[in-house]
């Protein structure tokens, strides 16, 4: 995974609620195997035609974000299936960063695996980055992970919270399976443990 | 101890490992596997030369993609993709060593219909899949969620999860249903109430006079719905009917086990005077029969009522309501009775058992279809099986309905079952996302006896009408 430390870039404004994971990535891309390749595909059925073209008013077609990594999208972002295909679809298209007053836990979390990092923020402030973002591609974002800040083009900054193991792991790019199999001693007493106490299992 | 909610106790039971900060280490007793978020998370494990941890504890049957007509044990009828992918499915459980229901396998089905059905999923356990729908499990007061495809590969690897503990909350069905209201208009009534991000941060426990009356098979309906209302899981304390739809199950305890087990699940319920940080009461004899109108699992209104104006809501919510009556082809005020049906499509792993069949089938006797098309998707071959035996499959057949074999089906249309553009469906499934079936499809939620019962009218009706004398 990669790391997330600093981010300046463009923020594609996205004010929709509930933007959700089938909308992220329609169920049709779901059959590969592989992690990348997902980006041509990120929201496919509101970015493109029945016939592959792209829809012009579409955000992310507009010639301003066509390099967005930044979004800043409505409430409750990501709803719906826990399809991790959502978050590789976007890094793949070069999205590291969305910033919302809410996600969905399921999608939240598989961010943070794949070194994207999502931002809760009050609903003033996400309207007031929304609007940045309304400017286009000169108006840059910075996200700053160490210091738990969005700053927008105008220098106003807003701070979010974030988990403290959650922002360790992104910040190293650390990978959790070997976190855990560090523990792999404490896993062997559970299990013996549980063995006796609940047998059945 | 101070008070503990039924969350808390199956939380502490499983906490291999607490850090400073309260991240822990959970323990999985069961980890359910399929083919679409399952294969980079294998080939993750190949790649670190990694094994399964528990083999014995993961469990993995295709269902997403896999064709629901006869003959589909020939390859050439799935698109090379999709075949591909059941393939890797195939592949990785022989590898691997783990459990699998092969689409040969007259077990095979939805993971989440067939989990409860063979007896793996069992009281006070934690149940994960790469599935928002296992929440399903928390039906038999397990604590089910779904997970992404790198937790499939985290708890294959370690037979863990590395998690924060959720908020409890508590949503109380008092009373008794009215005739034609079930365990479906309960769940959507649930998140009409709450919102789609309503239950975000929480595990829900459901509980009340309403909840216990509901059979196994209802429960499993209003647990599974849990994450359209944004928990991720959603919980029902055993009682006798739990044990009872357990007991005799292939992978059940037996013996002294069965009464070891049983001392355990006697203890599973949440203590007089417990914390919920959330609590949402409904009276049962409010519920109506229910269908969606919109574009989100929260749009839901009484089948008695009129699609609503946008401007009534308030926020982000006027312009989503706008772009889904827009995508739905609707204009506010038309009544919701007047809205004509294409398609009814009974099935998924909200609706596809024994019970949900039974529920239409009784709507459906002696009666025939006027839609263009419908069809039954039995949650697992055994369910099929035995809705075959019951009489129920020549009920449908007799109405119309293709009687299909079992998978997800039409619920994601990611295998052949899709609807059209502009095509509007009658769905017993968990989503109306645009798209959700099929690209410019349009779907109403509703139980499957109010699916039947739109089927045999050709629009939107309410059950009750067609009901009889058992109203």
């Amino acid at each position: 995974m990669d790391k997330f430390t600093t981010l300046t870039g463009i923020a594609a404004p996205m004010p929709l609620v509930n933007i959700d994971t089938d909308m992220i990535i329609p169920k049709q891309f779901l059959k590969t195997i592989q992690r990348s390749g997902l980006g041509k595909n990120l929201f496919d059925e509101m970015r493109y035609t029945p016939d592959g073209k792209e829809i012009p008013d579409f955000v992310l077609n507009q010639p301003a974000y066509r390099k967005a990594q930044i979004l800043v999208a409505g409430d409750n972002f990501g709803c719906g299936s826990s399809r991790e295909h959502a978050p590789w679809a976007l890094l793949d298209f070069g999205i590291r960063c969305v910033i919302s007053t809410s996600f969905a836990d399921i999608f939240y979390n598989n961010c943070f695996k794949n070194g994207i990092l999502p931002v809760v923020l009050p609903p003033e402030a996400v309207a007031h980055l929304m609007e940045d973002a309304r400017k286009g591609e000169n108006a840059r974002i910075t996200v700053d992970l160490e210091a738990q800040t969005v700053t927008a083009s105008d220098g106003t900054t807003f701070h979010f919270d974030v988990d403290p193991f959650k922002k360790h792991c992104l910040l190293n790019g650390l990978d959790d399976i070997g976190l855990t199999l560090e523990k792999a001693a404490a896993i062997d007493a559970y299990e013996a443990k549980a063995a006796t106490l609940r047998p059945w299992v | 101890m101070a008070p503990r909610t039924l969350y808390d106790k199956i939380w502490d039971d499983h906490v291999v490992h607490q850090a400073e900060d309260g991240t822990c280490l959970l323990y999985i007793d069961r980890h359910l596997v399929h083919e679409v978020t399952s294969p980079q998370a294998f080939e993750g494990l190949r790649m670190a030369g990694r094994k399964v941890r528990a083999p014995e504890k993961t469990i993995a049957v295709p269902d997403h993609n896999v064709p629901t007509t006869l003959g589909r044990e020939n390859p050439d009828q799935m698109p090379e993709e999709s075949r591909i992918q059941v393939a890797a499915l195939d592949k990785n459980a022989k590898d691997f060593g783990i459990n699998y229901y092969p689409v040969t396998d007259i077990r095979q089905g939805i993971v989440h219909i067939v989990g409860p059905e063979q007896g793996w999923t069992l009281p006070g356990m934690t149940v994960v899949c790469g599935d928002s729908h296992t929440a399903t499990h928390g039906a038999f007061g397990a604590l089910a969620h779904g997970i992404g495809t790198s937790e499939v590969e985290h708890v294959l690897a370690t037979q863990t999860l590395i998690q924060k503990k959720s908020k409890n909350m508590k949503v109380e069905i008092t009373g008794s249903l009215r005739p034609g209201v079930t365990a479906k208009d309960i769940t959507l009534s649930i998140i009409g109430h709450t919102g789609t991000a309503g239950g975000t941060g929480y595990v829900i426990e459901y509980c009340g006079q309403a909840i216990r009356e509901l059979s196994m098979e209802g429960r499993m309906t209003v647990c599974n719905m849990a994450i359209e209302g944004g928990a991720r899981a959603g919980l029902i304390a055993p009682d006798e009917k739990t044990f009872e739809y357990i007991k005799g199950r292939p992978h059940a305890p037996k013996g002294a086990k069965w009464e070891a087990a049983l001392a355990y699940w006697k203890t599973l319920y949440t203590d007089e005077g417990a914390h919920f940080d959330k609590v949402v009461t409904i009276r049962g004899e409010d519920i109506a029969p229910v269908v969606t109108w919109g574009t989100s699992p929260e749009d839901v209104l009484p089948i008695t009522g009129v699609v609503p104006d946008p401007e009534s809501f308030t926020g982000g919510k006027v312009e989503a309501a706008r772009r889904s009556l827009d995508y739905m082809g609707l204009k506010p005020g038309m009544k919701l009775t007047d809205i004509e049906i294409d398609t009814v499509f009974i099935g998924s792993c909200t609706n596809g058992r024994i019970e949900d069949l039974r529920a239409a089938a009784e709507i459906l006797k002696g009666r025939k279809i006027k839609v263009k098309r419908a069809m039954v998707v039995p949650g697992s071959g055994l369910v099929r099986a035995q809705a075959e035996e019951e009489g129920l499959a020549q009920i449908f057949i007799d109405a119309g309905f293709e009687w299909r074999l079992a998978g997800c089906s039409m619920c994601l249309a990611m295998n052949p079952d899709q609807l059209a553009p502009g095509e509007r469906c009658a769905a017993t499934s968990n989503r109306n996302f645009e798209g959700r079936q099929g690209r410019g499809g349009r779907t109403h939620l509703m139980s499957p006896a109010m699916a039947a019962a739109a089927a045999v009218t050709g629009r939107l009706t309410n059950v009750r009408e067609l009901m009889g004398e058992m109203v």
